[in-house]
């Protein structure tokens, strides 16, 4: 699949994003190799979406590099190869569409925009269907499921192009434990095929066993960098819990992931 | 009445079948602007002693493709800018059709509310090549514009030529507004769009099965609705529009006594909560 690549699927190099002149991202270098997942964290508003849409070209960069799969990613053509799971489904939702047919259009990166739907485009939704656990739901509008099973109809449409990297946008906020676990199945058995993963997360959960390497962000740079973190409710005192037993998503994100000591390590060296 | 009765037919396959894109991504009103758009091009090719329906599609294709740039802008001052193309297209196409030679308010009302007796063999032939083509259009990229207007961003990271694709519909948008204008006229375009994709939809599951639904109901109410007004002395196009409305109207009562049954059938002996009176 991608061992053969010299260098890494996804290569940053100094990369610097904004807004309208408001700049959110400094200096951000990363690099994932073929094979590996890994996970970016960071509080809300830290630039997460922002880093992994520059990647995907969907925001310009200010300054830096890119490269996908060894190719300067101005000039990448091979989009079939990566597959983007975004957050939420479009909001172009006017008319009615079946499950089916938005998982169809993950086959277009390899088909190409004239040539009609074929028998292998066919077997590829079937089975991109069945590995996220939805094939009885080929036919049901998509407005019908739940925000879980619309979560993971989106990652079929990125897995019936088969690529070779997937981009996912926190595929399981706001998804309940059963869909978690059958998306952390569906990424694992992706892993497992030699797949690289690229996603951003809030909490690990189920996802937690699959991550290689997760990358903190914070401030616009790269506060952390190495095994994924423990979840603060694991070491924390233990009245924490149950003095924020709800604690909005906003905050968990800023106490589980703001930089600790190990991390400042890291930005004293940077 | 033959010619009308094919211009019609024509117009109602293609017009949904453009229109479900356009529904899709809740632009149901953009064919209503490029109408008042063409309008400056009817006037333009009236002043100029020229075709109107040759100058109608360059005019409002060039304002479909101004719309479609301020959109990918997506900036907020865009729902402005669509409002000051759409008025300045109004008024500058009645000014023109007034400066004209032939500036009767008969004239200026076949453009506004379509007129199919006037159609000659020429506009058929017109009517019938570019419906044909728009209608090969909007089948054979069904998926691709499927994909572009049901997320962009995805079809975009797909490395799906997107802005081709949009620029693709909005020139569409406006040959389909340029030849429907002879049947409903531009005020009612929009309608013959937008309104057999609701009622389609009311019913359907899928995109695909809206769109066929969606041109099964177009083709019969232009169909119908020329045969109507001729039977009964109406203005083909609003009776056309009429008709498809009244479609709309029968199929959401009709889907809605369906459900109402079904909920009968899955409750059968549901007993009615005696009535309780809460606070004597
Ligand atoms: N399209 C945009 N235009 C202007 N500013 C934006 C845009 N998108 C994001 N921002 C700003 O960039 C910053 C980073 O946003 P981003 O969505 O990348 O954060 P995030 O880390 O993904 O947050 P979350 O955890 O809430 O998803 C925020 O301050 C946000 O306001
Ligand atoms: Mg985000």
């Amino acid at each position: 699949m991608t061992a053969a690549d010299p260098k890494g699927v996804v290569d940053v190099r100094h990369l610097a994003v904004g807004y309208d002149g408001r700049e959110i991202l400094h200096d951000i270098s990363l690099s994932t190799q073929p094979g590996e997942v890994v996970a970016i964290l960071g509080a809300n508003g830290s630039g997460k979406s922002t880093l992994i849409r520059t990647i995907l070209g969907l925001v310009p960069a200010a300054r830096g590099e890119i490269d996908l799969f060894g190719t300067a990613q101005r000039t990448f053509r091979d989009w079939a190869r990566v597959g983007y799971v975004p957050q939420r489904l479009g909001a172009g939702s006017g008319v009615p569409a079946t499950v089916g047919e938005v998982v169809a259009s993950g086959r277009l990166a390899r088909r190409g925009i004239f040539r009609p739907s074929g028998t292998a485009d066919k077997a590829a939704v079937v089975a991109a269907l069945q590995d996220v656990g939805l094939l009885d739901r080929i036919g049901d509008p998509v407005s019908t499921l739940s925000g879980g099973q619309q979560q993971r109809t989106l990652i079929a449409r990125a897995l019936a192009g088969h690529p070779d990297l997937l981009v996912l946008d926190e595929p399981t906020a706001g998804v309940d434990a059963a869909s978690q676990e059958a998306f952390a199945a569906a990424l694992g058995r992706f892993a497992a095929g030699g797949g690289t993963i690229l996603l951003v997360a809030h909490e690990l959960g189920p996802l937690r066993p699959l991550i290689d390497r997760a990358v903190v962000v914070h401030e616009g740079r790269i506060a952390y960098e190495g095994a994924p973190p423990e979840p603060a409710g694991h070491h924390a005192d233990p009245d924490h819990d149950h003095v924020h037993p709800h604690a909005a998503l906003e905050k968990a994100g800023i106490c589980e992931w703001a930089p600790t000591d190990r991390m400042t390590n890291r930005m004293t060296a940077n | 009445m033959i010619r009308a009765l094919i211009g019609a037919l024509v117009i109602g396959l293609a017009a949904p079948a453009l229109g479900i894109y356009l529904v899709q991504r809740r632009l149901s009103l953009i064919g209503d602007g490029i109408g008042h758009v063409a309008l400056t091009g009817v006037g333009v090719g009236l002043l100029l002693h020229h075709s109107p329906v040759i100058s109608a599609v360059i005019v409002s294709a060039i304002g479909a493709v101004g719309i479609e740039l301020i959109r990918q802008r997506g900036r907020t001052s865009g729902d402005l800018a669509l409002a000051l193309l759409f008025y300045g297209g109004i008024a500058g196409g009645v000014v023109l059709v007034g400066l004209s030679d032939d500036s009767s308010n008969a004239n200026l009302m076949q453009y506004l509310f379509g007129s199919l007796i006037t159609t000659s063999p020429q506009d058929v032939v017109v009517i019938a090549v570019l419906g044909v083509a728009v209608l090969t259009a909007m089948t054979v990229f069904r998926p691709a514009l499927f994909a572009v207007c049901n997320d962009e961003e995805y079809a975009k990271v797909s490395g799906l030529p997107v802005r081709t694709l949009n620029l693709l519909m909005a020139v569409t948008t406006a040959v389909t507004v340029t030849i429907a204008m002879r049947t409903v006229g531009l005020l009612l375009v929009s309608a013959l769009m937008v309104v057999p994709v609701a009622a389609a939809q009311q019913v359907t599951r899928g995109f695909r099965s809206t769109m066929a639904l969606g041109m099964v109901i177009g083709l019969g109410a232009a169909g119908a609705g020329v045969a109507v007004s001729a039977e009964i002395d109406t203005a083909p196009g609003a009776t056309t529009v009429i008709l498809a409305l009244a479609v709309f109207v029968a199929i959401a009562l009709g889907s809605g006594v369906v459900r109402a049954l079904r909920r009968r059938a899955h409750h059968p002996r549901e007993v009615e909560p005696p009535d309780v009176v809460l606070q004597g």
